[in-house]
């Protein structure tokens, strides 16, 4: 099922990031993801797409330990970021997650001020040693989240009395902001108009010079747009990885193509 | 029923429809109905509520407002340096030896003199019936402002006293001459002189401010009696209670709520706790005689046991509601502090507290609430005494000395045969009811603050 890196993917250069070995994840005694292997590269924009409740988010929440939250989730298996693997005992996940960033599904500021949200992760990371600093990683957070234009002159009120397009926007800058190595975004796109969208895919575009992002997303198109690496799930098992433009062209399991051409889902 | 018509006669109308949305189905009415009937049910439920809490509130100001009146009488006295300085040293301790007996004496004298003096008829009015207007606490104030400044020996001050309860009540409408005639502490006569010496000036009634500040007083005084002593105590006591049952009331909600593992024991932990908040009061009274002063030995009657005792009963309330408002923030809030890469105890810290602040600071005055009413514990650890000193400041072992509280009292002054006792416990309810609307002005003000929510 699983795809090894393509010649044209190592002429690009891009080193491996993340590679998932026999990732196998419970709840309670329901097994959600079943011997799931992937290798994650730098640089590079990886989508997750399966139909609804396939195991997308829970793979996802695996890659920053997010699951270790829920506590009757169970993983099994090793992630390794750079050659570590991060559900090594010695891991602190508070420490992996300054690395590996996350932006939800659904957009969620903290009920501060939007500069707040911002320069709350730099903040607790002690990214920088003067507010001028700081004020200078919130702008630049907000503008590469395509924001800044809109909430310059309101940085001190409410994010949560932003739009939803907004607050997810805010969201990506709030993740950006700690600058993490890899950037996880859950369906980020879900509550925006097509214009939003399309400054966050262009966002997503941008940010693959600095991150690897892994992106989950409903929609093909969307995935076909953004992402040079494409991972179809399918009832907790990951189906078929691979180049996008191959697993959109010529994908190799036919679920994989009943997928796409709209026929599960 | 518009379906019924429709469908059997047909019409000419444009458009054939079902039912028309002018008329109300027979199953909206209905609805509509039963949604009336339970708003008048609400609010047949909040006037009952609403009227009860009026005529509550009603029995308790007309009869107590009165407390913080109190009848005295002013007149000139002449301190009489011979019967009160018999040796004439001006020495304290020679001085004391003329008891307070020494100064009623003298005050009876010089106001059956007075009266005399400015024609004031006693007809039917013994001398003995005169002094007893005198208030059996007044010779001892006298006494005490004497020993205070003995240089006012000899000269003649305009003197201001208390009357006693009986002339008290008459002045306040509480003793009426149909009730001086079954009465035997006082008599019509007495109460016609009374009248007299109104309005001559020498009698009258003013706001009672020793009502707030005085000690308790026996039985026999209970013109003297005050609050000063409750009031200390349940401010000692309050104190206590909320440096101690915040904290640890919130960091014991922050760790099971945030912190514990889910297993069987928080389960069989948080169980004991919901049963705690049930437990009746006195049991954690008969807890608070066996440990904090059988066993450890702590003083009877004083503020910090009392306050022990109050801690230990509020804590499980206070910790049923802050878990109650830490489990009401979002989790997404949660999700969105750790993957930025907060600790745990930041996400808490600055994201989860803050939101949960007015839920908790609701719980922890509702728990104080209870607590400053609360009575039965504090018979049992012995803080119903009767208490005539005020205890120490607080930074020099106030906490330690024996108080009464503010319930308490009103329980003993209630239990007490005196009609003006009853009077004063009305007025210690008052008293106590404006604590407490004070606390709940505080707690909404605070509320307020924290729920600035962005
Ligand atoms: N906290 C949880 N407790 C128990 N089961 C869970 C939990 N979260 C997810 N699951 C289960 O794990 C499976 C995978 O869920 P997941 O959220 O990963 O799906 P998904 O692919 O993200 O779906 P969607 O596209 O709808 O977001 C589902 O069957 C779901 O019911
Ligand atoms: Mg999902």
């Amino acid at each position: 099922m699983y795809d090894a890196p393509t010649p044209e993917t190592r002429l690009t250069q891009n080193t491996l990031k993340i590679t998932a070995r026999g990732v196998q994840v419970y709840y309670g005694d329901k097994q959600a993801l079943k011997d799931v292997n992937v290798d994650i590269l730098d640089n590079t924009v990886t989508a997750f797409i399966g139909p609804s409740g396939c195991g997308k988010s829970t793979f996802l929440r695996c890659l920053n330990r997010m699951n270790d939250t829920v506590a009757s989730a169970r993983v099994e298996g090793e992630i390794m970021l750079d050659g570590e693997n991060i559900y090594d005992k010695r891991v602190d996940p508070v420490q992996l997650r300054a690395k590996v960033g996350m932006v939800f599904q659904k957009p969620n500021p903290f009920p501060k001020s939007i500069y707040d949200n911002v320069s709350y992760g730099p903040k607790i990371h002690g990214l920088t040693r003067s507010k001028a600093e700081l004020d200078q990683v919130v702008e630049d957070s907000l503008r590469k989240a395509a924001l800044w234009n809109e909430v310059k002159d309101r940085l001190n009120e409410a994010g949560t009395g932003l739009s939803g397009g907004q607050q997810q926007r805010l969201c990506i800058a709030r993740a950006i902001a700690t600058s993490p190595e890899v950037l996880l975004m859950d369906e980020p796109c879900s509550a925006l108009d097509p214009i939003a969208t399309a400054q966050v895919e262009e966002l997503i575009d941008e940010l693959r010079a600095s991150f690897s992002v892994v992106i989950v997303t409903h929609s093909m198109q969307q995935a076909a747009r953004v992402s040079q690496k494409t991972a179809f799930f399918h009832l907790g098992s990951l189906v078929e990885y691979g180049d996008t433009s191959h697993i959109f062209t010529n994908p190799s399991d036919p679920r994989t193509e009943s997928y796409i051409t709209g026929r599960i889902g | 029923m518009t379906d019924a018509t429709s469908a059997n006669v047909p019409t000419s109308a444009p458009a054939p429809h079902k039912s028309s949305l002018l008329t109300q189905t027979a199953l909206m009415k209905k609805r509509n109905a039963a949604e009336s009937r339970f708003k008048a049910y609400g609010i047949a439920a909040i006037t009952l509520s609403l009227s009860v809490l009026a005529i509550m509130l009603w029995t308790i100001f007309s009869d107590g407002v009165s407390a913080f009146k109190q009848a005295t009488f002013s007149f000139p006295v002449t301190l009489d340096a011979e019967k009160l300085d018999p040796r004439g040293n001006r020495e304290r301790d020679e001085m004391m030896r003329v008891t307070t007996i020494g100064y009623t004496n003298l005050l009876n004298q010089q106001l059956v003199a007075y009266l005399a003096d400015r024609g004031i008829s006693t007809e039917g009015v013994s001398d003995k019936d005169i002094a007893a207007f005198i208030s059996r606490d007044t010779p001892a104030r006298l006494r005490d402002m004497v020993l205070a400044n003995p240089d006012i020996l000899g000269q003649t001050i305009q003197f201001e006293g208390f009357a006693t309860g009986r002339i008290d009540g008459y002045l306040k409408g509480r003793v009426t001459r149909d009730t001086a005639e079954r009465d035997t502490n006082i008599s019509v006569a007495q109460l016609d002189l009374a009248d007299r010496m109104i309005s001559e000036g020498i009698l009258s009634a003013s706001f009672n401010w020793s009502f707030l500040t005085a000690p308790d007083a026996s039985d026999q005084r209970p013109e003297a009696a005050g609050l000063g002593v409750a009031l200390i105590g349940s401010a000692y006591m309050m104190f206590l209670v909320v440096i101690m049952v915040l904290p640890l009331g919130v960091a014991a909600s922050i760790y099971l709520e945030e912190f514990a593992p889910k297993n069987r024991w928080t389960d069989l932990i948080e169980v004991n706790i919901s049963n705690l908040a049930a437990v009746p009061s006195i049991v954690y009274g008969i807890l608070g005689l066996a440990i904090f002063i059988n066993f450890a030995k702590f003083p009877q009657s004083s503020p910090l046991v009392g306050a022990l005792v109050l801690t230990l009963m509020t804590l499980p309330t206070i910790i049923i509601a802050t878990r109650a408002a830490i489990r009401a923030v979002p989790p997404s809030i949660r999700d969105a502090a750790l993957g930025v890469g907060a600790s745990k105890m930041q996400t808490v810290f600055h994201h989860v507290l803050p939101l949960a602040a007015p839920g908790i600071l609701t719980g922890t005055i509702l728990g104080l609430a209870s607590a400053l009413g609360e009575t039965a514990p504090l018979l049992l650890i012995g803080m119903v005494a009767f208490v005539a000193n005020y205890p120490a400041g607080p930074l020099d072992g106030g906490m330690l000395d024996p108080a009464t509280a503010l319930p308490v009292q009103v329980y003993s002054w209630a239990s007490r045969s005196d009609p003006a006792f009853i009077e004063r416990s009305a007025g210690a309810i008052i008293v106590l009811l404006a604590f407490l609307v004070v606390m709940n002005i505080v707690a909404i003000l605070l509320r307020r603050k924290f729920e600035r929510r962005w």
